[in-house]
């Protein structure tokens, strides 16, 4: 009787934690400096899937476009490879899509290298993004 | 095989190639002397094939639906 309640119990708190462990990433967010600074035009999407400081930035904003870089280099580097393709294809692809992402207000560079604020048009991207 | 072997098809080689020089030889003047010949000359800038780009695109392409998944599953950095 003890033995299997204690079983049921120990089954419940693997499936509770299995499902909290797959909820998790769905649900992460924006750190709230980061989305500010979005919406704010401080940061933008870059189209080789990196973000970029608008104009020159603080040293905050600076530092939190250089960890999240390196934590997207990171996530491409490893998803490149088991995709059998480059970083800098894995990169380009991802900078494709999310400069198709952005919101109106945000900032995005186009294929020329300019700052661009989105609109609800289709922003200018790279000819080989799908 | 033993060493005369060898000389021996070196030399065999050498009279085919020789042959071969003679004909290349004789084409050439023939060539020259019936004035017909058309000279290819090298360009100045170098040749670019534009490949890259093809490829690029095709391999966009491909990756575009799991890089969306990436994208959607790491949203706290995109």
């Amino acid at each position: 009787m003890n033995t299997a309640f204690t079983r049921a119990t120990l089954a419940f708190s693997a499936a509770a934690l299995a499902l909290t462990g797959l909820a998790a990433p769905a649900f992460a967010q924006r750190d709230p400096a980061y989305e500010a600074a979005r919406s704010s035009g401080k940061v933008g999407e870059k189209p080789d899937g990196y973000l970029g400081v608008v104009g020159g930035g603080d040293a905050s904003v600076r530092k939190l476009v250089d960890d999240l870089n390196i934590k997207r280099r990171a996530l491409y580097a490893q998803k490149a490879q088991a995709a059998n393709a480059t970083l800098e294809e894995y990169a380009l692809t991802a900078g494709c899509l999310a400069i198709s992402r952005t919101a109106p207000g945000e900032k995005y560079m186009t294929p020329q290298g300019a700052w661009e604020t989105r609109t609800s048009a289709a922003p200018i991207r790279d000819s080989r993004c799908p | 095989m033993n060493a005369r072997d060898l000389t021996n098809r070196a030399r065999l080689s050498h009279k085919v190639g020789m042959k071969r020089v003679g004909t290349i030889l004789m084409a050439t003047l023939g060539c020259g002397l019936a004035g017909g010949c058309i000279s290819v000359s090298a360009p100045d800038k170098p040749i670019v094939i534009e490949l890259n780009i093809n490829i690029k695109q095709e391999v966009v392409y491909r990756l575009a639906p799991g890089a969306q998944n990436t994208i959607e599953e790491n949203s706290d950095i995109f």
